[in-house]
C-alpha cells in the first residue's frame, strides 16, 4: 500500500511536469517559459525525494539541496537578464 | 506505530503530489503571466515542502536516522521560491508583458505615472 502511494505520487508529479513542458513550448512570452522551467526544477526536487523513499536510500538527499540552489540561481540570472540586458554588471559602464 | 506513521507519511506525500498537479493545472489554464506565476510560485512551493516533510518523517521514524539535509532543503525552498517568483514577475512587468484583458486595476502603473510626473515637475 505504501509503495503504491509513493508510485502514484511519482505519477502525479510526472504529469504535472508534462503540463509545465507544454507551457514551456507554447508560452506566449519569455517570463512564462522561465516560470514553467522554475516550477519544473521545483518538481524535480519532489521527484528526487520520493525516489529516495522508493529506493530506500539516503544517498540522493544532497541532490535536493543542489537542485534548489541551482533553480534559484538560474531564475534570478534569467530575470536579471530580461530586466537589464546583462547578468553581471560592470560599474564603469555607467 | 510504524503503520500509523506510514499512513501519515503517505498522506503528506500524496498531498504534495496533488498540490503540484493543481499548480500545473493553474499554469496551464490561467490567462496571463502574472496569474500563472501566482499559481506556480505558491502551490508548487507548498507541494514540495509537504513532500519533503513526509520524506523527512519517513527517514526519521522508519529508518531511524535524522537527515538535516531535508530540513535545510525545506528552509531553502521556502525562502527562495517566492523570491524567484517576485523577481521574474517584476522582470515581466518591466518588459511590458500585458495583463489579462479582463483585469481592471493596475496600481503599479498609476504609481509609476505619479512618480514620473514628480520627477519632471
Amino acid at each position: 500500500m505504501f509503495e503504491i502511494i509513493m508510485l502514484i505520487s511519482l505519477l502525479l508529479i510526472a504529469i504535472s511536469s508534462l503540463m509545465y513542458i507544454y507551457r514551456v513550448i507554447k508560452g506566449p512570452s519569455t517570463p512564462d517559459r522561465v516560470i514553467a522551467l522554475d516550477a519544473i526544477g521545483i518538481n524535480l526536487i519532489g521527484i528526487t525525494a520520493v525516489i529516495s523513499v522508493v529506493l530506500n536510500t539516503d544517498a540522493f538527499l544532497e541532490v535536493i539541496l543542489l537542485l534548489g540552489i541551482l533553480t534559484f540561481i538560474g531564475t534570478v540570472a534569467f530575470s536579471k537578464f530580461l530586466e537589464k540586458g546583462e547578468i553581471i554588471e560592470n560599474d564603469r559602464d555607467q | 506505530m510504524i503503520v500509523i506513521s506510514k499512513f501519515i507519511i503517505g498522506y503528506l506525500v500524496l498531498q504534495g503530489a496533488l498540490l503540484s498537479l493543481i499548480a500545473a493545472f493553474g499554469v496551464l489554464r490561467l490567462p496571463d503571466a502574472y496569474t500563472r506565476n501566482h499559481a506556480a510560485s505558491k502551490s508548487a512551493t507548498l507541494g514540495v515542502i509537504s513532500i519533503l516533510l513526509g520524506v523527512f518523517l519517513y527517514f526519521l521514524i522508519i529508518e531511524g536516522q535524522t537527515n538535516s539535509r531535508i530540513i535545510l532543503g525545506i528552509i531553502f525552498v521556502f525562502l527562495t521560491s517566492p523570491v524567484a517568483g517576485h523577481l521574474i514577475s517584476r522582470a515581466a512587468y518591466n518588459k511590458g508583458v500585458p495583463l489579462w484583458k479582463g483585469s481592471v486595476q493596475d496600481d503599479l502603473k498609476h504609481h509609476r505615472e505619479k512618480t514620473n510626473q514628480k520627477a519632471k515637475g
